[in-house]
């Protein structure tokens, strides 16, 4: 059978596939591309350092070698740090603002329209913000307390100036929060409300109807909007540069400066002369993009498992 | 009568069409670009040859110039032989303007902080650490200098800035030179790292205690307070213009023919010892006659009519001498 009918309704459904088919395979060629061209950039640093690349601690221009163990460790952990933030906050907010709660629609309106303006707000803005505003706090203020208290612990010890691992991760904190709270919202609104019904019929209060009935089933979409708020704090780039102190090492005191893969490529890629210096950027960016989609392909895996547990 | 006019009119069109014929394009340096800005538009409307100039820093400049995308590109960081070779071997480097670079310090009550280059390397290293390190108060005798630590702040984009500043302290400093290098980008041993000159003037302003580097307009526009420096006749100079011509003046007879000079450190009783001249990259050998005059012309006025733009922005415009030694260098362009 021919696979056009000219006459017949089929051809206009066959071309419309066709049509939507190829648009649909340009997203993960583009990707496959973006992979490629990565990997073709930085073939001659991966050929000059090996696997060594990953774990070595040194950035020098001078001498020419270069590592990225410092900057895999600051994107992680400020990303990390910006979920511990944010994530009990957006749910709450998400929980508040959801008809689990039903708060009066004065107040929900004028909160969703806040989360919404925060997610509007450019990057460079945070940053300006972040370097003007949070961190004179956080050296003036709250990093002293936290000292004062915490010391004990090594996380809040040394010198602070407010530039540091910690300012990235509220500034961070900040911006995906308008992903989780928007998301999740969504996804505790969508469990039917037969479910909650039931629940409340057996004479559950409010904290109990959310627990039996509503936490399970939003469960999986929760975790995804954790996910592409993950997914946002990992690539960011301005807000990041502006406030983390852009300093390539490990410590274990979050008020010390740390430095992310892509704040190192805007800060050193319009400068780069030599072929190398350029290449390990290159290398950079693919370890950037290699890190989101092993990621997105955890939260995926979580996601599955949750949702297979719950039908179980 | 009407006719007349719609003839007039196309044959203005054609004119202004042949006007507009050559256009050249640049690419390259951050740090000259206000002042290459005002110059290109100054230049096109006296002689109708439109100037692109996209400021995407030094390296992505000799990149594209390198590659035969641009006419010209332009840099902080003069090229190296091995670049020169790859990019075709007739590079010329043509001098624009010069400018500093200022120490600046947040240290509220203390102004006018004296430092030497030895000094200024041992807190960039590390080695001191508080404001009232024996080397500092020996420099400065009868300040109160506080018992604070320093907070170091660099750049963490790679800049000719940068360039500049390391250049110097590896000038001043065996133990710079062998622990850190010069570059436009270097592995600093201690600091924060701000990005642009106006991370590092914002993150100076924030915190107290702290010392940066950047190019004398932000730290004049800013109101920052800034540290004389010691040249190498003993006198602490301020980063001001003056102080800046003073240098390329003191340097005049160490500029090489082809103007790839570091102009960190030269002599003479006035010169401020951080400095740094900023270069236009052309082709000595030009392929189409047409554009190569247009570029020389481009050139020409740059050092004729561009250098009393040079004062208003805060670069040092290139002495005399030197314009008349480039100007030569400009006519040998083929």
């Amino acid at each position: 059978m021919p696979l056009i009918r000219l006459n017949s309704n089929i051809s206009g459904d066959a071309i419309f596939r066709a049509t939507t088919y190829v648009f649909a395979l340009i997203i993960p060629l583009l990707l496959l591309a973006l992979f490629f061209s990565l990997l073709r950039g930085a073939l001659p640093a991966i050929m000059h350092f090996g696997p060594k690349f990953l774990i070595d601690m040194s950035w020098d221009p001078v001498r020419e070698t270069y590592g990225a163990l410092p900057f895999i460790y600051g994107t992680v952990a400020s990303s990390v740090l910006a979920l511990v933030v944010a994530v009990p906050l957006g749910l709450g907010c998400a929980i508040y603002l959801s008809n689990a709660v039903s708060p009066p629609s004065n107040i929900k309106g004028i909160i969703s329209q806040m989360i919404e303006l925060l997610a509007a707000i450019p990057s460079i803005i945070y940053g300006l913000w972040g370097i003007f505003v949070l961190g004179p706090f956080l050296a003036g203020f709250f990093e002293p307390l936290l000292s004062a208290t915490l010391g004990f612990l090594p996380l809040f010890q040394g010198a602070s100036n407010g530039l540091g691992m910690m300012s990235a991760g509220i500034i961070l904190a900040i911006m995906i929060l308008p992903t989780i709270a928007a998301v999740s919202r969504e996804v505790i609104d969508a469990v039917p409300t037969v479910l909650k019904e039931s629940a409340i019929s057996i004479g559950t209060t409010k904290w109990e109807t959310f627990m039996l009935a509503v936490w399970g089933p939003s469960k999986a979409g929760i975790i995804g909007a954790v996910i592409l708020g993950l997914g946002r704090a990992l690539g960011e780039t301005m807000a990041v540069t502006m406030v983390i102190g852009n300093r390539p090492s490990i410590s274990a005191s979050l008020f010390a400066p740390a430095y992310t893969l892509a704040s190192v490529i805007a800060n050193e890629f319009a400068e780069a002369t030599s072929d190398l210096s350029l290449s390990a950027l290159i290398e950079l960016g693919l370890v950037l993009l290699i890190l989101t989609v092993a990621v997105n392909g955890l939260a995926r895996i979580l996601v599955w498992k949750t949702t297979s547990k719950a039908t179980l | 009568m009407l006719k007349r006019i719609t003839l007039l009119f196309f044959a203005l069109m054609l004119f202004a069409g042949m006007a507009w014929a050559v256009d050249l394009n640049g690419a390259g340096a951050t740090f000259p670009a206000p002042i290459y800005s005002k110059w290109f538009d100054q230049f096109e409307k006296e002689t109708g040859t439109r100037v692109n100039y996209q400021a995407i820093g030094s390296g992505g400049g000799i990149r594209q110039f390198t590659a035969g995308v641009v006419d010209f590109g332009a840099t902080d960081a003069f090229m190296t032989q091995k670049e020169m070779e790859s990019a075709g071997g007739d590079v010329l480097h043509i001098p624009t303007v010069m400018g500093s670079v200022a120490i600046v310090y947040n240290l509220s009550g203390v102004a006018g902080i004296k430092l030497d280059g030895d000094t200024l390397a041992g807190i960039y290293l590390g080695d001191i650490r508080k404001w009232n390190d024996e080397k500092i108060s020996a420099l400065n005798p009868g300040k109160n200098l506080p018992d604070k630590d320093i907070t170091v702040v660099h750049r963490s984009d790679a800049s000719g800035t940068t360039s500049i500043f390391t250049n110097y302290l590896a000038k001043v400093s065996t133990g710079w030179a062998s622990k850190v290098g010069a570059d436009k980008s270097v592995s600093w041993p201690v600091g924060i790292g701000g990005k642009g000159n106006f991370g590092v003037a914002g993150s100076v302003k924030q915190i107290t205690g702290s010392i940066g580097y950047v190019e004398l307009a932000y730290a004049l526009e800013n109101q920052m307070t800034y540290a004389s420096i010691k040249n190498r006749s003993g006198n602490f100079v301020e980063p001001d213009i003056s102080a800046t011509s003073a240098a390329a003046e003191g340097g005049l007879k160490k500029i090489p023919s082809d103007f790839r000079i570091d102009m960190t450190n030269m002599p003479g009783a006035k010169s401020y010892p951080i400095v740094g001249m900023t270069w236009l990259l052309v082709h000595k050998n030009q392929k189409d006659s047409v554009k190569g005059q247009a570029l020389k012309d481009m050139l020409k006025w740059c050092m004729d009519k561009g250098q009393k733009y040079a004062e208003g922005l805060h670069y040092a415009p290139l002495p005399d001498k030197i314009i008349a030694k480039v100007k030569s260098a400009i006519d040998s362009i083929e």
